[in-house]
């Protein structure tokens, strides 16, 4: 009955990542490119957390706090060059 | 039927509630008009699913194998902290690269501000 549960749980989070993919496609703009990468990102977290539950190890708890800073750091980053074109400003060297 | 088995019933339950939270903000994120309502749905009811998520994951390891995960924890604290900072960045990014409203928006208190500037 658990791994019933699991099983579905993970196949609606499979699905709701398809769903984001669609808008990473298809996206008007930039920003909403992003946005849907970060959602995948979260999603992506949650799945790690469904697998660790799913095998009955603590081993894969790590991932989840990986794929959450690697994620944000990607997010910002990204919103960086979209408003200044740039990652990282470097001061004018005289 | 004893404690420990009843908490299990809990956080599986608790994961597939969060589950059903992610399911619900990406069609949120397909249905939406513009990136600023949508970044209602990806931001508040994702990072909503996805606390469920690890708090029922903290809850079964905490029962079942008497393992209290600080990583776990950590994680958990980082997602709720950065989750909105990376909404509210992605939609300050897209409103000063000039992404257009949706046509059924009806003000734009920011626009004044902007070109004052």
């Amino acid at each position: 009955m658990v791994e019933l549960v699991l099983m579905s749980s993970l196949f609606l989070l499979i699905l709701s990542i398809l769903l984001t993919l669609y808008r990473v496609i298809k996206g008007p703009s930039m920003p909403d490119r992003v946005q849907a990468l970060d959602a995948i990102g979260i999603n992506l977290l949650a799945g790690v957390a469904i697998f660790a539950v799913l095998l009955r190890t603590s081993a894969f708890l790590e991932i989840i706090l990986l794929i959450g800073i690697l994620s944000f750091i990607g997010t910002v980053a990204f919103a960086r060059f979209i408003e200044r074109g740039v990652v990282i400003e470097r001061k004018p060297v005289d | 039927m004893n404690v420990s088995l009843s908490i299990e019933v809990i956080a599986v339950i608790l994961i597939f509630i969060g589950t059903v939270f992610a399911f619900l903000s990406a069609i949120g994120l397909i249905r939406l008009p513009d990136v600023y309502t949508r970044s209602h749905a990806a931001s508040k009811s994702a990072t909503l699913g996805v606390l469920c998520v690890l708090f029922g994951t903290l809850l079964y390891f905490w029962i079942t194998q008497g393992v209290f995960s600080v990583r776990l924890l950590l994680g958990i604290f980082f997602v709720f902290l950065t989750a909105p900072v990376a909404a509210h960045v992605i939609c300050r990014a897209a409103y000063r690269s000039n992404v257009e409203l949706a046509e059924e928006s009806v003000q734009d208190d920011l626009k004044k501000v902007m070109q004052e500037e």
